[in-house]
């Protein structure tokens, strides 16, 4: 190995880990049925059911950020179990954080 | 997109009014029928997203359903659909196929629809292997009629037929459509909404009869009965039991037990000579005489 590599690997790693997905989650309210499926199937745990209820009076899951430790990354995994095509994510632009 | 956002301090969570999908979706008959978490969603969720990756023209996708839960599949896609009388998908999907060859047909339908009233109807299919990809959706009973006992309810399972236990034994569809001769069986869960996705995809590119077999919770139907509690439940129960065995013997994935481990995975993935195939070689022999 050159001389010197170590420090580079080193630099790319820190890099890496500063650049984080950030997304927003979109819900269409009337149209969940509180399945939860949301909530509990999403790998960042970034969902809770909410006290607030809809048309159909079912409870509505809520997005709960913590920076840093819970955020939603954007793998759109709610999207794909959401069985009434009520919520989806979208990745935010680079500029707006 | 035509979306109303609004920042909501408390809930930081963004209102829309329409999803990516709707354009695939008749968006005048959402919300649909189905039940608090029932799998047919997530099916008909996987099946746009493989058309969306594979870019497939949706004006040559043709999906045909029966009658049954799931059977209103095909009134909600916005691809040319048809709801056929019960237990008659494939002979009208055969009939698109064979009028149409440019067609891209996919039977949806539910496990009675499939097996039990059309049971004759997929075997055919299969023996003459006719292309056209069917998802059937199996949750073990009829959920749409009150939950009676259909040809996949498992030993012992409780159903508004069977009060005392259901003592006959179910089919093993993996091993039936082999069997008969189908050129691609795979299971998934309706948990496993990505590689059921990867899986339609998968098919979507063969050629011949594929089969696709989706678990899917019915927490009304049959979950109620048989105390598998809510759909949330079914699914952990998923994630806890499934085993995934690519190309396993499809005479060791029978369900006949629903509180043991079960295999799921692509089966069977080969290549033969479909009827259109088969129908063009004879043709071109009989003009060359």
């Amino acid at each position: 190995m050159a001389k010197g590599t170590m420090k580079y690997i080193g630099k790319g790693l820190e890099e890496k880990k500063e650049k984080k997905a950030h997304a927003k989650v979109y819900l269409i309210k009337d149209r969940c049925k509180g399945c939860n499926f949301c909530i509990e199937f999403c790998p960042k745990q970034v969902l809770v059911e909410s006290k607030e209820f809809n048309i159909k009076g079912y409870y509505l899951p809520k997005l709960v950020e913590i920076p840093g430790e819970k955020e939603c990354v954007g793998c759109g995994y709610c999207s794909f179990i959401c069985p009434e095509f009520a919520i989806f994510a979208e990745l935010k632009d680079e500029e707006e954080h | 997109m035509n979306r109303d956002i609004r920042d909501i301090e408390d809930r930081c969570m963004y209102m829309a009014e329409s999803h990516p999908l709707d354009e695939y979706l008749r968006q005048d008959r959402l919300p649909h029928i189905w039940c608090t978490g029932c799998g047919c969603g997530e099916i008909l969720t996987a099946y746009i997203e493989s058309i969306i990756e594979l870019k497939i023209d949706p004006d040559k996708v043709a999906v045909v359903s029966g009658i049954g839960c799931i059977g209103r599949a095909a009134g909600y896609l916005k691809f040319d659909s048809f709801h056929t009388t019960h237990g008659r998908p494939i002979p009208f999907a055969t009939g698109l196929k064979v009028a149409n060859p440019k067609l891209d047909v996919t039977v949806i339908s539910g496990d009675g629809d499939l097996f039990a009233i059309g049971g004759n109807h997929i075997i055919h299919a299969a023996r003459r292997n006719i292309e056209m990809l069917i998802i059937c959706s199996n949750n073990f009973t009829y959920g749409m009629t009150g939950g009676q006992f259909s040809p996949t309810t498992p030993v012992d399972a409780f159903t508004t037929t069977t009060p005392y236990g259901n003592c006959e034994k179910p089919f093993n569809l993996p091993d039936l459509m082999a069997a008969a001769g189908a050129t691609y069986v795979a299971r998934w869960t309706s948990l496993h909404v990505r590689r059921l996705k990867d899986s339609i995809k998968e098919a979507l590119m063969r050629k011949g009869l594929r089969f696709i077999e989706v678990l899917t919770p019915c927490p009304t139907g049959f979950g109620k009965r048989n105390k598998l509690g809510s759909a949330i439940d079914t699914a952990k129960y998923y994630q806890d039991h499934m085993v995934i065995k690519h190309d396993a013997d499809t005479r060791e994935v029978g369900l006949e037990d629903p509180r043991a481990d079960f295999i799921v995975g692509k089966f069977v993935d080969i290549e033969k000579e479909t009827y259109l195939e088969a129908k063009e070689r004879i043709r071109s022999r009989e003009v060359k005489k």
